[in-house]
């Protein structure tokens, strides 16, 4: 198997945007037109591929859905995040026309690639194909970026926003909801105090 | 018919009120229930609450997760319509780009403007805040003192509904008996940061906040409201009771289709044009106050952003309630001969002193509440309580390095799991995945406490807005440029703020992710992000140092009103919409006195 064993990080794509991730920058503005506007619709319930066109491959949506699986897997009270949409909403992400989105795309593309390729140089076939074992060899080397060496250090930096993005996704969807136990967003007649009980073990008045 | 297209104005009208947001909302709604026939001219487009408000969306039904983008800085579900640091056409210029010199503007284009999106945080000034130079020596005394303001204070809160307490703090003013709405209960954050910052000497208290807990007393009020008026009475004791009490769901930034909080286009607007005394016309971008012979402001001219023409309005009286900013750049835009610095300039302070709150943030985890089960706390929008500046004795003893206080303002709890929730764990999971990181997010979820200081800012020379000698907006008129400066005592008190979250973080037992800040510039946030800006034209008791009188009208134009932020001559801890209502009220019981008197 005649893989790629590394890709080109492309890193200078997001040194162009000093200001990511401050929503209080005005600059660079987004040309009218592009993204949702700054008059939408907010009424309408929106799908990705609705406000922009979506753009992975094939392939990098096998390789997303693989992922989002490792790092958020079906257990006894949720499922796994790929049968929720996460890779729909990770493409939604990646192909969005805002400087955040667009700083996060080359790292996300360049970690898809780079994590097919090692799967590929460490056991000769892509990500997906993986046994669960391998899966997380090959994750365990990445997941943290502070105790990753140098020569994972991108990798690592893919995985984080990676899972970030699963986590965003899987965590914004009623199933997500359910399984942190999140109870509000219902109209209610009154707003209780907390039950005495919890106060007594928390030692509060 | 209230809604009127700029084709079929009158040909005049008792006052033109250019700008629909709080203080906008305001003077229309006190002038139309006493008898004014009243144009108000809004440059954003027209905005159904019933229609646009997302109540019970989640961020799985937006685009991607309802995070912020440029276009919709706050989210996707923020009411904000057209709106932002950035608006589409409508520039602004910056000195400097650093964020130390920079002031970012915040706008709406929509009915109603920013309070369809705002926190609804509804705090009165105190005695101090308008008398601060005769206090410590700097920055400018206001015309008014609180008791001026007091019964105004009162009214506003009647009316809009403010839920809160009276504990008889120092600078911290009391309501009268029955303006305060009951507070919503304390949860377990609340509790736990209460207990804690207490033993730090922080007092924690009921936050005030524009939210009915329970539906207004539509029986009392409006005789307190309107004395004498039965049809006033009337009006506003059937509207009182079409507002619904408090869901308790759904974040007050996306606007309440219940009209359970306060914005104007549910509180104000409704009201007064079921008196039949107003008229709105939107999409009416205005850009100069006209001026007859006699130097009396005659109307207004304005562009009808549907059609791009220019068009005029007139009135015997106008008010100016477009925001600080863009009251500073209508006059300062209306140059004429007799004119030739800009409208109502002759002081040379219109524009100047504008100031923001100083804003620093530090959010903590606490273990204390991790795994807790199940809670609804979604409440009014969290906010039961908050910790009101508590050293004003050492303060002005000079032991703290800066002159004047913040207060805080928190978050926490089990809210609404979005985009945000189970990001950037790696600090406290050591980068889990797969069955581990699912537990953890469970973990912690709940467990963060947010910190926001938000705290006086004093007016200086460097801190101004001027016309931008080249820069123009889309409809051909010219832009602000703005200057802007931090002093020492801005920076040591985003600095303090740091250390005393640091503190009670320490003391509810949890930790912070990044250490605290001890670099005051570092920690503060650039100018206008707290979008609280004020002053520009500001109010004094001497025509040669100030704008507006201590009525908000102008020294130099008999029948102009300014209704903004921009007559604050100070920008005190306390979040300036109340006031900025409370001073609205007032400056409209002061026109129609002179109606009355034919003066105007």
């Amino acid at each position: 198997m005649n893989r790629r064993t590394s890709i080109k990080w492309v890193i200078a794509v997001s040194a162009a945007w000093p200001h990511f991730g401050q929503a209080q920058a005005p600059e660079p503005p987004i040309p009218v037109g592009q993204g949702y506007g700054t008059d939408p619709n907010l009424m309408k319930v929106y799908h990705p591929g609705d406000c922009w066109p979506l753009t992975l491959s094939g392939p990098q949506q096998r390789t997303t859905a693989a992922l989002a699986d490792v790092i958020l897997p079906a257990d006894a009270q949720s499922p796994a995040a790929s049968t929720i949409g996460v890779v729909a909403f990770i493409d939604e992400w990646v192909s969005a026309p805002y400087p955040r989105t667009q700083k996060d795309r080359p790292i996300i593309l360049g970690g898809l690639a780079w994590i097919d390729a090692e799967g590929g140089r460490r056991f000769g076939k892509e990500f997906a194909a993986l046994s669960a074992g391998q899966q997380a060899s090959l994750c365990d080397d990445i997941c943290d970026a502070a105790r990753t060496g140098a020569a994972f250090s991108e990798p690592a930096r893919f995985f984080a926003l990676f899972r970030d993005l699963t986590a965003a996704a899987f965590y914004c969807s009623p199933v997500g909801r359910s399984d942190l136990g999140y109870i509000g967003n219902v109209a209610r007649l009154t707003f209780e105090p907390p039950p005495a009980d919890l106060l007594k073990k928390l030692n509060l008045p | 018919m209230p809604f009127v297209v700029s084709q079929s104005l009158e040909s005049s009208y008792d006052v033109i009120v250019v700008g629909s947001g709080a203080g906008g909302g305001q003077a229309a709604y006190t002038l139309c229930m006493e008898g004014a026939k009243v144009l108000m001219l809004e440059a954003g487009r027209n905005y159904s609450v019933d229609a646009e408000t997302p109540m019970f969306q989640t961020p799985d039904q937006a685009p991607l997760g309802a995070a912020d983008t440029p276009q919709k800085p706050f989210g996707f579900y923020d009411a904000t319509v057209d709106g932002g640091w950035y608006v589409p056409g409508e520039p602004y210029v910056n000195q400097t780009q650093e964020d130390a010199g920079r002031f970012d503007w915040w706008r709406a284009r929509m009915l109603g403007g920013r309070t369809n999106h705002w926190g609804r945080i509804s705090l009165r000034n105190g005695p101090y805040d308008f008398k601060p130079r005769s206090r410590d020596g700097l920055g400018f005394d206001w015309p008014i003192d609180y008791a001026d303001l007091a019964p105004y204070y009162d009214k506003v809160e009647l009316l809009v509904g403010v839920y809160g307490s009276n504990e008889g703090l120092e600078n911290t003013p009391d309501s009268s008996p029955g303006c305060l709405l009951p507070p919503p209960p304390p949860q377990i954050y609340d509790l736990l940061m209460a207990q804690r910052a207490k033993r730090l000497g922080v007092p924690a208290i009921p936050a005030h906040r524009a939210v009915l807990t329970r539906q207004l007393d539509y029986r009392n009020s409006p005789a307190r409201l309107h004395p004498g008026n039965t049809n006033a009475q009337r009006l506003i004791a059937a509207d009182m009771r079409a507002r619904a009490a408090c869901l308790w769901a759904t974040p007050c930034n996306r606007g309440c289709s219940a009209r359970a909080n306060y914005q104007s286009t549910t509180v104000h607007l409704p009201p007064a044009l079921a008196s039949g005394n107003l008229s709105i016309t939107t999409d009416a971008m205005v850009y100069e106050v006209i001026i007859g012979r006699d130097g009396r402001a005659s109307g207004v001219s304005f562009v009808d952003r549907t059609t791009g023409k220019q068009r005029q309005a007139r009135a015997r009286v106008v008010v100016l309630a477009a925001s600080a900013c863009e009251t500073a750049r209508i006059l300062l835009n209306s140059k004429s001969a007799s004119f030739p610095q800009g409208l109502a300039n002759s002081s040379g302070k219109v524009g100047r002193y504008l100031m923001d709150t100083v804003g620093s943030t530090v959010t903590g985890q606490i273990p204390l509440l991790e795994s807790l089960p199940p809670l609804n706390e979604d409440g009014a929008d969290g906010h039961q309580l908050y910790v009101p500046w508590w050293l004003y004795g050492p303060q002005l003893q000079g032991k703290l390095g800066f002159a004047r206080g913040y207060h805080i303002e928190y978050h926490g709890g089990r809210r609404m799991p979005g985009h945000g929730t189970a990001t950037g764990l790696e600090w406290l999971t050591g980068g889990s995945y797969g069955a581990k990181f699912k537990r953890d997010v469970r973990r912690y979820y709940g467990s963060f406490v947010g910190f926001d200081g938000r705290g006086e800012m004093i007016p200086n020379e460097q801190s101004y807005c001027e016309i931008d000698p080249v820069t123009k907006d889309r409809f051909g008129i010219p832009v602000l440029r703005f200057h802007w400066q931090w002093s020492e005592h801005e920076t040591r008190q985003a600095a303090h703020m740091q250390r005393t979250f640091g503190d009670i973080i320490a003391a509810m037992g949890g930790h912070t992710k990044s250490p605290i800040q001890s670099d005051g510039a570092l920690a503060i946030s650039p100018g206008g992000s707290i979008i609280h800006e004020v002053g520009g034209t500001i109010m004094g008791a001497d025509p040669r140092s100030s704008v507006t009188n201590k009525d908000s009208r102008t020294w130099d134009v008999p029948n102009l009103y300014v209704a903004d932020g921009g007559v604050f001559a100070s920008n005190a801890d306390k979040n300036p919409t109340l006031t900025i209502m409370a001073l609205a009220w007032r400056l409209s019981d002061h026109i129609l006195q002179r109606m009355r008197h034919r003066e105007l």
